[in-house]
């Protein structure tokens, strides 16, 4: 007969949510210390503001080029070009280009602050698990070829690459962007106008900043236009019109060819399914071989428009705000009994506990 | 004093691609589980699980019309409301409590919420019993 020694856990002893997310007992031994976010550790090279709730690239690129661009046109705008045509055509005209000039700002700072759909690299346990999958050859001597993975997508083969930083096989359309070091789902490109990559989660925020974009610099670009021409009809002429604003006129002038290119493009990529990083690639231009088709588009345009831009937002997978857990280095197997980490969301804390609880008491009354 | 638990083995459930970049897990029964829980009842979590993840990512109207309404606002109330995605998140979650209570606690095996491993893996740990004995 065993006689079991084990000491009920008092669920009232567990540490609630809402107060601490400290496990008590285990503290003793170590020092009390501020609880740590998880972003403070992350792994990657990003920025984050805000305590994790902002994130960007590390290298910003030229996001504050941009702002300022944008900025600088609308003001000069705003106080040179309105009056005129408040006076002599519409009061439209500033609602309109307020109502743009916000709606751009505020997509520019959801693209640029957005995690883009970055995945977590692998835990040491899923990688070990991996690694005794495929290298069976037990020769470590030198780094192996690339290893790759072969599954079928809607009948076609995809070759899924493994991220020697990432320890993990890349999901199909994941590519691991160099500048932030980060597997990135969906992965379109790294945009340095924004200082973000652009992926899953914020494509949707970065194509209506293009569109929307566009609408704002061809909208002030006519509005210039007809500024200078009703100057110009009023007997001045129009160099002398002209040089009362040349810097939005020239910004307005080579601004909108870029973005209406790129926009343009963007819908080309949505209303097929694509992404730049595959159509720069080719992957599905059938070069290499026949029957090479995009395995991902629905081979209808509103289909496939709906699955990019309307689909459900999908959630970030890098728990940012998280705490982590007291003892960072808890990967053995052999672990005591605390409270699991089970879930960043607080009120799970708790249940994970109570799970613990039940396995614990479970497994002592299995005889 | 405290009881010890010692983790056989961890189990991982990796993703199923067949159909695209949705979120699935492969319904394969692993050999190390083929002790501790019947096949069948294994291949129904797992079938939830796809289901409700199906349901998350699924195009439907009301999802086109959340889409379209949230663009016209420049994406702001997603900073305000919880997102279709997230509500099913929260079902799955209370579904793997349930089914660790109910169904793999018993057997001495944990599964892990897959949304803490990045959606890439069911993380199944396998316990040891370790009794002890006067």
């Amino acid at each position: 007969m065993n006689s079991r020694d084990y000491q009920q856990i008092d669920p009232q002893a567990l540490p609630t949510p809402a107060h601490s997310p400290l496990p008590h007992p285990a503290d003793r031994r170590q020092e009390p210390r501020t609880p740590r976010r998880k972003w403070e550790v992350f792994p990657g090279k990003n920025r984050f503001f805000c305590d994790g709730r902002i994130m960007m690239a590390r290298g910003c690129g030229v996001f504050p080029l941009t702002v300022g661009l944008i900025l600088v046109t609308s003001t000069l705008f705003f106080i040179f070009d309105c009056p005129f045509l408040v006076k002599h055509l519409t009061r439209c005209i500033p609602a309109i280009g307020g109502v743009l000039f916000v709606f751009v700002l505020i997509t520019l700072f959801q693209t640029s602050f957005t995690d883009p759909g970055i995945l977590p690299r692998a835990t040491p346990d899923e990688a070990a698990d991996v690694e005794r999958q495929i290298d069976d050859t037990g020769n470590t001597s030198y780094r192996p070829p690339p290893r790759t993975k072969e599954v079928l997508i809607n009948q076609q083969v995809i070759k899924l690459k493994y991220c020697f930083t990432c320890k993990m096989f890349r999901p199909p359309r994941t590519s691991h962007c160099s500048l932030c070091d980060n597997c990135v789902e969906r992965f379109d490109h790294h945009c340095p106008w924004v200082g973000n990559c652009v992926g899953k989660r914020n494509y949707r925020f970065f194509y209506t900043f293009i569109v929307s974009l566009s609408f704002l610099t061809a909208f002030i670009f006519g509005c210039v236009t007809t500024h200078l021409a009703l100057r110009a009809q009023g007997g001045k002429g129009l160099v002398f019109a002209l040089q009362e604003s040349p810097v939005e006129l020239a910004i307005c002038f080579f601004s909108v060819w870029s973005i209406l290119g790129l926009s343009g493009f963007h819908t080309y990529l949505v209303a097929s399914n694509l992404t730049t990083n595959e159509d720069i690639k080719g992957s599905w231009s059938g070069k290499s071989g026949d029957g090479v088709t995009n395995p991902y588009s629905q081979k209808n345009i509103f289909i496939n428009c709906c699955s990019v831009l309307c689909a459900p937002m999908p959630p970030s997978l890098i728990d940012r705000r998280g705490f982590l857990p007291p003892n960072e280095s808890a990967q053995t197997s052999d672990a005591d009994i605390e409270p699991p980490r089970l879930n960043h969301k607080n009120e799970m804390n708790v249940v994970g506990a109570s799970l613990h609880l039940v396995l614990i008491v479970t497994l002592t009354n299995l005889k | 004093m405290r009881q010890q638990v010692a983790v056989a083995a961890k189990v991982f459930i990796q993703r199923d691609y067949t159909n695209g970049t949705m979120c699935q897990f492969q319904t394969k029964f692993p050999s190390d589980l083929e002790t501790k829980i019947d096949k069948q009842q294994f291949e129904e979590t797992i079938r939830t699980l796809n289901n409700l993840y199906a349901e998350a990512e699924k195009l439907s109207s009301q999802s086109f019309i959340e889409g379209c309404l949230a663009c016209l606002t420049a994406y702001t109330v997603f900073l305000c409301m919880e997102t279709h995605y997230e509500k099913v998140l929260k079902k799955i979650a209370k579904y793997i409590q349930e089914q660790n209570e109910k169904v793999y606690a018993p057997r001495g095996l944990l599964l892990t919420d897959p949304i803490e491993r990045g959606l890439r893996v069911i993380e199944i740990t396998i316990y040891e019993d370790r009794s002890f004995s006067r």
